[in-house]
């Protein structure tokens, strides 16, 4: 089967396409985040920090001023965010028809599709609760750097796969993984923001300070609660999903390699990423783990994740014949 | 709100460690709280994942051998070291296996009481109405028109056909109901935890009664599943080596199929097999991603290559036909590959023997002196070049000898010596100075098979697909209660200002009706976590449900 050639390369101008829209969308929701009217989250994240910090009103209203364009810039980001995806989508459905096969058979197809999870996860969010657009910026920042990456480093001419990876095995396991780790990724981000958010509070709620350097950007965000029960809850909805991924990767190297386990490195960093997980699951239901220090876990697995993705692919070598590069 | 109202989860209450100075079963029995508490679970899966990383990085001796030599060729201060912490095995080190066996055990300790705490729970009625319901993270307030008693019947069906577990207590006029749901949560919990604990069985199970071989095979030529038969072999202590399943294998054909940028797209290998001797033989397609299934065992494709073949006649006029060995690849998109033939019996000679080592490429681009290159994997024009020595070969010295290539040391210290070399295409030859002619007359191409038998296989299957539905709905299932108190309103004007009715406002029945008779006060809890707002969260269905008690139940026949 022989790769149509100019269909690959319409698929490169959308990816290209869908670089430069998400780029316009960075502004735009950096612009409403740094202009714009506070907007109900973060107005009612500030009732609720005032709650807790007993009536005082020291989180302020002194920055409620309102800019009618913040709102403007803030629709343009997500309207942006969205001919992305829909960009993505056409990239990649342009590369599997191009090659005949699933788009996402190397390194480069990996990260298109997972930052692809990311922002359909993201607006799928927003979706249900509008007001989580203010955490646009924080969101579309990651998923853009990382297609530059895998624009520039990782990129990979459209190409058959190898014999190995013929397996419909391929279509279900990679798509799990692509599924959990774009999931795992807003997960990332909205623990950080949460450990940001934080520490905001806690300064505010503590000492009544002014919160200083990263902590700046807590007054803006949504309360640490809202952030803590969302990171868990993508966890909690990417967690069966990468334990999938694992079962069905076990069961296509049974029939591949002749025994479903065997400690490759690959495998073996998957089962690293899943017990962290887990850790940071048992750690919300543990007494004296909740909070920080469970966020700091969540941070951990996603660090498993991505070593596993590049470090793995590309330093260490094992049977996976995936990643595209040469 | 008391302790069994709260508690919506089996999970182990927080335990201290052991204090000193206590009775001998205290201490067993504290220690056995402390490491089946979720504090121990949680370090213990850390340490799992810790203890895999070395794992990952440095090579294993179970992937391969070769990787660790070198390893300890480049760092031979180090490496002497790492071995004696298991570094190069990790996955079966005593460290690894006490942090596996601690799980293990952490795990059943965990999973049996609690399995005995939730078929109690489960038995138990939903806990009693508590005394303060607007303390509740979720609550209401409403009125209705009919008696209280009419009242808990209509919220007792709404509730029922919900699913919802209901207990209903009168308390003189007043009427109760107490309602819980998702019991699956705690259930598909357990589930996980109890698969969990059989996939580690399975799995141990398996590497301690399961075989496995490798062989190389040439089109032509078979082989039989007999451990003395392979290549290599490794069997687990209870596996019984001496009885395999009975299988025998021939390889009919090999082929590759190749796209036009030279990446393999399909290797089969055509194969005929009898599962009796003089039994009926079935052929078989054995390909990459579709191994050969029966009686428990499967046989797998995992590689391939080419054997050169060659014609040695000697001076005494004696030829030898079909000389041939496999050679392994050494770059697998060109396919140029490397080995060795060792021919231990010359006819008439000295007793010195004949050793060729040899290199060989499936499309030689160029052909000329010292210059062989590969350009395509496709055997279209092979060529070999070879180095022919003469002298020990040192197959007797005891030592195991790698097949594929010659042993260094005979060569160093002069034991075998070069005779003669040369770059040969097919039906070209080769003459040494004895007048011995070695003719390169072809290849074949051979296949490496794999037969594996692990009968943990399907355990860990099973467990897998337990422990995947478990987990599902011990994360989307939300375990949950609500509380229900009908009374008869004691303030017909207007009721006061209640904070806590703020969940019902848009309650068509809220404003204080004179005639109203029942007031309801409605409470719900759900475990941590699923609580907040949102489509889908706890706090919505608590709404819907308050919604659903003020008005007169339709659904009702
Ligand atoms: C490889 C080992 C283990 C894995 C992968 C694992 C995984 C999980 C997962 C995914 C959950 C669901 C978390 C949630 O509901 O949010 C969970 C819950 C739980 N695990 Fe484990 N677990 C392991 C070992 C253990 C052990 C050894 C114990 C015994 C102490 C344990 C006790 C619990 C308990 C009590 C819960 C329920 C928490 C609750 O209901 O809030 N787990 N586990």
């Amino acid at each position: 089967m022989a790769v149509n050639d100019s269909l690959a390369a319409l698929a490169d101008t959308a990816f290209t396409g869908s670089v430069v829209v998400y780029s316009v969308a960075v502004v735009g929701f950096a612009g409403e985040y740094a202009f714009g009217r506070r907007g109900r989250v973060a107005r009612t994240s500030e009732e609720q920090t005032a709650t807790a910090v007993g009536g005082s009103d020291r989180a302020g209203t002194a920055t409620a001023t309102a800019v009618g364009s913040g709102q403007r810039l803030g629709a343009l980001g997500l309207g942006c965010t969205v001919i992305g995806a829909a960009l993505q989508v056409l990239s990649l459905v342009l590369r599997g028809v191009a090659t005949d096969r699933v788009p996402w058979g190397n390194m480069f197809e990996f990260a298109c599709a997972a930052v692809l999870v990311t922002v359909l996860s993201f607006l799928w969010l927003v979706w249900q609760a509008p007001a989580f657009r203010h955490i646009g910026v924080f969101v579309l920042i990651p998923a853009l750097f990382v297609l530059v990456y895998a624009g520039l480093i990782l990129y990979a001419e459209a190409e058959p796969l190898v014999a190995a990876l013929r397996s419909y095995w391929l279509a279900i396991h990679v798509a799990a993984a692509i599924t959990a780790t774009g999931i795992f990724m807003l997960s990332f981000v909205v623990t950080v923001l949460y450990l940001i958010r934080q520490r905001y509070e806690r300064g505010v709620i503590e000492d009544g300070s002014m919160p200083r350097m990263i902590a700046g950007l807590g007054p803006r965000l949504p309360a640490a609660a809202v952030l803590d029960r969302l990171s868990y809850r993508t966890v909690a909805f990417a967690f069966p999903i990468w334990t999938f991924a694992v079962i069905a990767g076990a069961i296509w190297a049974e029939s591949a390699w002749g025994r479903f386990w065997g400690w490759d490195p690959k495998e073996t960093w998957a089962l690293i990423a899943w017990l962290v997980y887990a850790c940071y699951l048992h750690a919300r239901a543990t007494a004296g783990w909740k909070g920080v220090k469970a966020a700091r876990i969540n941070l951990l697995g996603f660090f498993a994740m991505t070593f596993n993705f590049l470090i793995v692919n590309m330093v260490v070598s094992g049977l996976h014949s995936y990643s595209g590069l040469t | 709100m008391t302790e069994t109202v709260q508690r919506l989860s089996t999970a182990p209450e927080p335990v201290g460690p052991p204090r000193r100075s206590a009775s001998p079963l205290v201490v067993v029995r504290r220690w056995w709280r402390v490491l089946t508490s979720m504090r121990t679970a949680l370090v213990l899966l850390f340490l799992l994942a810790v203890a895999a990383v070395p794992g990952s990085l440095l090579p294993q001796r179970s992937l391969n051998q070769g990787k660790v030599s070198a390893y300890y060729a480049e760092h031979p201060d180090l490496a002497p070291v790492l071995d004696r912490l298991s570094m190069f095995d990790v996955f079966s080190s005593p460290w690894f296996a006490a942090i596996y066996l601690l799980l293990f055990v952490s795990l059943i300790g965990c999973v049996v009481p609690r399995t005995r705490m939730h078929y109690r729970a489960m038995r138990q009625p939903p806990p009693p109405v508590p005394s303060r319901l607007d303390r509740l993270p979720q609550s209401a307030s409403l009125d209705r028109d009919e008696s209280p008693a009419a009242v808990a019947d209509d919220a007792a069906a709404i509730l029922r056909r919900g699913h919802w577990r209901v207990v209903r207590r009168d308390v003189g006029e007043t009427v109760e109901l107490s309602a819980e749901k998702g019991y699956l949560r705690e259930i598909g919990n357990l589930a996980f935890h109890a698969a969990l604990v059989a996939l580690l069985f399975g799995l141990a199970f398996g590497k301690l009664s399961g075989y496995e071989g490798q062989i190389l095979v040439e089109e032509g030529a078979g082989f039989c599943n007999t451990f003395q038969q392979y290549d290599t072999y490794r069997n687990g202590p209870f596996a019984d080596a001496g009885s395999l399943t009975p299988l025998c294998a021939d390889l009919d054909r090999f082929s590759v199929e190749y796209e036009e940028n030279l990446t393999p797209s399909r290797f089969l290998a055509d194969l005929t097999y009898t599962r009796e001797l003089g039994g009926p033989a079935s052929a078989y397609p054995l390909e990459v991603n579709s191994p050969l299934r029966t009686d428990g065992i499967r046989l797998y494709l995992t590689g391939h290559g080419f054997s050169p073949r060659f014609t040695i006649t000697y001076p005494d006029g004696s030829a030898f036909t079909d000389i041939s060995a496999p050679f392994l690849p050494e770059d697998q998109s060109t396919l140029a590959s490397s080995g060795a033939i060792k021919l231990p019996d010359r006819p008439g000679g000295d007793g010195t023997q004949l050793a060729i080592e040899g290199f060989f490429v499936p499309t030689a681009a160029e052909f000329g002196d010292n210059q062989l290159v590969s350009v395509d994997p496709r055997p279209q024009n092979p060529a070999v070049a070879i180095v022919v020595y003469e002298g020990s070969i040192g197959l007797d010295s005891g030592a195991a000898q790698n097949v594929f290539a010659l042993d260094q040391r005979q060569i160093d210290r002069g034991a075998l010596e070069r005779v003669g070399a040369g770059n040969l295409l097919v039906g070209q030859s080769l003459e040494l100075p004895d007048g011995t002619e070695i003719r390169f007359e072809g290849y074949k191409q051979w296949a490496a098979l794999q037969l594996s038998h692990d009968p943990g296989q399907l355990t860990v299957l099973v467990a897998s697909v337990v422990m995947l539905l478990g987990l599902l709905c011990s994360l989307v299932v939300r375990r949950r209660r609500v509380w229900l108190r009908c009374r008869v309103s004691d303030d017909v004007v207007s009721r006061p200002g209640d904070p806590a009715a703020g969940a019902a406002t848009g309650d068509p029945a809220a404003d204080g009706d004179a005639s109203s008779r029942t007031v309801v006060d409605v409470g719900g809890l759900a475990r941590a976590d699923s609580g907040g707002q949102g489509p889908g969260s706890f706090g919505s269905e608590f709404a819907a449900l308050v919604q659903q008690f003020s008005e007169k139940d339709a659904g009702k026949d």
